[in-house]
Formats: structure tokens, sequence, C-alpha cells
């Protein structure tokens, strides 16, 4: 059913021409799960998740705390690996990458947008945003061309100079977007992004996601608030590490 | 990330905590200007040593009455009343000695002097005119002795500069009239300055012909009488030492009767063996200060490590922030060490700098040479920067290895 749910939306250089004849889908779980030891105890976080999201799709996962949807985040995210299972990401298997690998899987595939905004406090809106592109080892004039651009697509370019402290929550989230959007990821992964924010710049950020998904761009948030989830076109539902709904947004706004 | 990217990074994260960065600095930088300090003094000991040795006069052997024990342990001067003139008249014998250029027979004695209401007590040397140059001195008032003066025992004396300063204060001392343990003197010359040696100050003492010396202060009667403190000998060249060494060696033996060289009265002293002494001496001595020096270098690198590794617990976020977006392991390492020997480096280049400092400032302070090694300032900014690595290797693999959802959890 979520291969139903494809959209053709083409995106603009999204992935290099003659990759593949046929777009897998972006993400594609089987069977995952995940497990942690705490001392004696394990704890079971995923149990046999199964998902598939296609490129241009704008997913919301939803769940209560401890249903796990944080672990699930950090497997799309590849800050984490499974226990057992498949992942794919844009066709690549994940599985038994190291960590080199995985950090370059980071740095070219995910966009992350965390609650916490997680900028580094002693750099510029502009530094923070050029930070992706400097582990990518993008020269220094065309990094400062591209995070000035992607500031400005997010709405903030005449804050490029300021230091996160000296910006508000939203205007710290919109940095945090404009970094994760810098390196033309294949994902946009969002944790909870309007949980630190008061609802008039919860509304412009998602207005924001909105229009990335407008033009093109696979989003994924991750969130516990209907309110929220009610701005993407489908959720997945998660509950103690099974999914247990997996549905379209009816009426899309 | 590139280098460039690395170190303006590195650079970044220790500007913004200046006062910690800065007393890590201090830490290293105290060490490192010990370490160019203690190294100096003791070149410049050792270099002060090796002058003063070299003043003592060129190809210098001293022969002393007295044999060298097994333990190397050697009777006082004069503790045996082994040598006497006879034996340095046949030393100068070019016929059995061809390697020796001069001999100074030497009788010496403490004694108290006076010049009016002025006194002072000084080592007086009764010898001949070849002390002056076997031992590198001159006169710079007056005239040195005469073979005259000691064919007749004249009654004249040669002072050294401190005892012409302490008897004649208020200047010109050649033609005065001294007493030597009673017996006046007319001083006909003044020694130039020597300066001090380890065991003994040149300028304090007072010379007078051997003969005049033997009749009538030293060894008048008694068992010591005609005996010689020592000879001083003065080979042709560096390279004829070994020879002279020999030949004295050798004489004196058959002169004394004695069949082998294990039963010797007398001592044969080279000047390159109090060189080589001293030398040691003093190179234990600096050994030891670099050691103290080592050590508190050791304390700032431990320092180093302690604030890395706070550091990597207080930006433990940061850390993960930088994986999430694609540091790799590798690149959080270079940055952390690239920090660390940062710190290093700033220690070393500000110890360099005190050190030359102290260079400057402390022989006016304490009197010592202080001799700049420049091999050892490079030296030193290395081991600095070392110092850096060494200690940032545990915290910069201690962040490389944080899991990246362990670092962005923690609040």
């Amino acid at each position: 059913m979520a291969e139903a749910a494809v959209s053709p939306a083409s995106r603009r250089g999204a992935r290099p021409a003659g990759e593949r004849e046929l777009t897998p889908p972006v993400i594609q779980l089987q069977d995952v799960w995940k497990r942690y030891s705490l001392g004696a105890v394990v704890v079971e976080a995923l149990r046999g998740v199964s998902l598939a999201i296609a490129e241009g799709e704008y997913v919301a996962v939803m769940g209560p705390s401890g249903s796990g949807k944080s672990t699930l985040m950090h497997l799309l995210g590849c800050l984490d690996v499974p226990t057992a299972g498949a992942y794919r990401l844009a066709g690549r298997d994940v599985a038994g990458m190291s960590e080199r690998e995985l950090a370059a899987v980071r740095n070219r595939r995910i966009g992350f947008v965390f609650q916490q905004f997680n900028l580094l406090p002693r750099l510029s809106a502009a530094r923070n945003v050029e930070l992706p592109m400097a582990y990518a080892g993008v020269d220094r004039r065309q990094r400062r061309e591209r995070a000035r651009a992607a500031l400005e697509a997010v709405g903030i370019g005449d804050r490029a100079h300021h230091r996160p402290s000296e910006l508000s929550g939203g205007q710290q989230q919109r940095v945090a977007i404009a970094r994760a959007l810098v390196t033309d990821p294949t994902l946009l992964l969002a944790d909870e992004p309007t949980g630190n924010l008061a609802s008039g710049q919860a509304a412009e950020v998602l207005a924001l996601f909105a229009g990335l998904h407008a033009q093109g761009r696979t989003v994924v948030l991750i969130t516990h608030d209907p309110e929220v989830a009610g701005h993407a076109r489908r959720v997945v539902r998660l509950r103690d590490g099974e999914i247990t709904a997996d549905e379209p947004v009816p009426g899309p706004r | 990330m590139s280098w460039p990217e690395t170190v303006r990074t590195a650079w970044e994260a220790l500007a913004g905590r200046r006062s910690r960065s800065g007393l890590t600095v201090l830490g290293i930088l105290i060490g490192i200007a010990a370490v160019i300090l203690t190294v100096g003094l003791g070149e410049g000991a050792q270099a002060r040593v090796g002058h003063a040795i070299a003043s003592l006069g060129t190809n210098l052997l001293i022969v002393t009455p007295g044999s060298a024990t097994a333990s190397g342990l050697r009777g006082g001067l004069g503790s045996a009343s082994t040598l006497t003139l006879g034996d340095a008249r046949a030393l100068q014998s070019h016929l059995d000695c061809p390697d020796i250029a001069a001999v100074a027979p030497v009788v010496q004695r403490s004694f108290g002097l006076a010049a009016g209401s002025n006194t002072w007590t000084a080592p007086v040397l009764g010898t001949t005119p070849a002390y002056l140059p076997i031992r590198n001195r001159s006169v710079v008032a007056g005239a040195g002795l005469t073979a005259a003066d000691v064919t007749t025992g004249a009654s004249v004396a040669v002072i050294g500069s401190q005892v012409a300063t302490s008897l004649f204060p208020s200047g010109r001392a050649v033609g005065r009239t001294i007493q030597v343990g009673g017996v006046p003197f007319t001083v006909v010359g003044v020694l130039n300055t020597a300066g001090a040696t380890a065991n003994a100050n040149q300028d304090d003492l007072v010379l007078v012909p051997i003969t005049t010396a033997q009749q009538q202060l030293i060894g008048r009667s008694g068992p010591q009488a005609g005996s010689l403190s020592q000879i001083l000998l003065s080979a042709r060249s560096p390279q004829a030492m070994g020879a002279a060494y020999q030949e004295t060696q050798d004489l004196l033996l058959q002169l004394h009767h004695i069949p082998s060289p294990a039963q010797a009265d007398f001592t044969v002293t080279p000047q390159t063996a109090l060189l080589s002494t001293a030398s040691s001496v003093s190179g234990t001595l600096t050994v030891l200060l670099v050691g103290i020096a080592a050590i508190s270098l050791l304390v700032g690198g431990i320092g180093v490590m302690n604030i890395m590794l706070v550091s990597v617990t207080e930006r433990i976020r940061e850390i993960g922030v930088r994986k999430a977006l694609g540091g790799t392991p590798s690149d959080i390492r270079r940055q952390f060490l690239v920090e660390a020997s940062g710190l290093g480096l700033a220690g070393g280049l500000g110890g360099a700098l005190l050190g030359l400092a102290g260079a400057l400032v402390l022989p006016q302070v304490i009197g010592n040479p202080v001799d700049i090694s420049w091999p050892a300032v490079a030296g030193s900014i290395v081991v600095a920067v070392g110092i850096g690595v060494v200690f940032g290797v545990y915290p910069a693999s201690r962040a490389a290895r944080l899991a990246p959802i362990d670092a962005l959890r923690s609040d």
C-alpha cells in the first residue's frame, strides 16, 4: 500500500541521472528489530517493523513516548544500525556499514532537524549551515555561497552572522532546516521539530516543511502531536515497537 | 574535513575558552622555559669551567707528591715530600724529556700578608720565571720574577690582583714593601686578572723566587726541607701531551728508584683530566636539573589531558551534532588532537620566549652565565607539541568513539 502512495514528483538534481532505471523507495525497512540490553534487561524497542517511503512523500511517524519512534528515527537517520532486518536507504543496505561509511551516508543523504535545534552555539548561523559541507569537503567560497542561499531560502538571510543565542527559537529552527537542506539530501528527517516552539513559530516551521514537500522533497517527521502530524500526507502510527496503522491523511490542506 | 578547516575549528574551540586554554598553556610553558633555562645554565657552567681550565695554561701537566690510590683518592697537596728541585732540574733536560717545553717547581704555603695597616692572607708560591708562561699568566704592572732573582734569592714578590687591591686599596703596588710572614718583600709586579676556577682563586696569590721561599719562608728545616709542593710542566704542543706525560713518569720513576708505576710516590695529572672531571660534574648537574624540568613538563602534559577530557565531556552534544552532520570518527579525533597539540604548541612557543627572556635576565641576577642552546629551544617546541599529541590521544579517541545517539541524547 505504501507503493500505492508513490507520487511521481520529480526533484531537481536529487539523484544523478541514470543511477537506476526504476527509482527505488527512498526508505525501505524490512522486518527491522532493535534490541537494547540495559544491564540484565533486554528492551525490544522495535519489533519487526517494515516500512517503505517513496521519493517525494511527506510522512509523519506518530506514537506515544516509549513507542519506539525515537529508535526508528535513529535507524532512519543512520545514527544507529538495526539488530536484525534490512534497511535500504536509496537502494543501499546500511547494515554492516562501518562508522565511516555511515557518517558519509548521513552527510550526503540525510538532513536532520532536531527538537533542540542542535546548532553549535559558538558559530554564526552561516557557519552552522556550512558545517555539513565542511565535512563533505566543499571548498570555502562555495560553502559560503550555498549557506547564504540556504538561509535566504528559509527566510533569514539577514541573520546569517548572528549566533544562535541571538536568534529566536523559530529562527534557530530555520537555521537548522537550512543546515539540513544545504547538502541537498535524499531525506529530510525531523524529530519533533516544533516541540520547543511557540505555536506561531511552529506554524511557520510547518509551513516551511509543506513548501519543501511541494518542491518534491522527501520529508519524514517524528511527532507525538496529532495536530503536527495532520500536516503530513501519510501517518505511520507506532506502539510498543510495532506499526499499528499506516494511512494517508484525509483531506489534504 | 580538510586540515585548514580542522585547524580553524580547533582554534575557535580554544579561543572560545580563553582562560582555561591559557592556564593549560601555562603549565606547558613553565616546563619548557625551565628546560631551556636549565640546559642554558648547564651549558653556561660547562663553558665557564672549560674556559677557566684553559686559562690555567695550555698543555699543562701537574706533578704532585703522593700517589693515586686504587679508589682514585689522593693524599692532600704536600702530604708526602718526594719531589725535589733535583727532579725539576732533571725534567728540564731536553735529552731525557724532548716533549717538555718548560718546568716550574713550586713550593706553596699560606701566609699572613701585611702592608702598612692592611693585612691579608693568601697562598705564597715560591717558583721560577717559567711559572707565568706555563700557567698562561702575564704581568700587568711592573715585571715578573727573573732568573737572577732566583739565583740570588732576592726578596721580591709578584702579587695577584686581589692581593694588590686588598693590601694597596689606594692604588700603585709596584715598588712598595709587603710583609710575608714577617719577612719584608719588595713588590716588583702585579699579575693579570684570571678569575676563579672551581678550586682556586687565580688572583689571590703571591709569587716569590723559589730560592727565597725555601731559605726564608718554607721548609728551612724539618723533614720536608727542600721538598716541592708541585712541579708544573708544559708540553710542546697539545699533541705532545701524551709523550710528555710518559717522559715525566719514566724519568721520575727512574730518579726515585721505583720499579713499577703502580708504586709511584708522585702523581702526574694532565690538564685534560681536570677538564673532563669538571665537565662531567657540571654535566651530571645539568642532567639532574633537566630531569626536574622534564617532570614539570610531564605535569603540564597531564594538565592538557585533563582539560581535553573535560572538554570532551562538556562538548558531548557538539560531538553528536558533528557526527550527525557527517563527521567521521577520524574527523572528530583529528579535531581534538589538533586542539591538544595547539595547546602544546602555544606552550612551547611561550615557554621558548620566557626561557629566552630568562636567559637575558638571569645572569644579571645570579651571576651565572646562561648559554642559549638553539637545538634545545627548537627541541623544546617539538617536545611541547608532542606532549599535546601524546596526552591528547586518549581524550580524542574517547570523543571519536562516542556513539552519535548517545552524544545527541545528553542534555
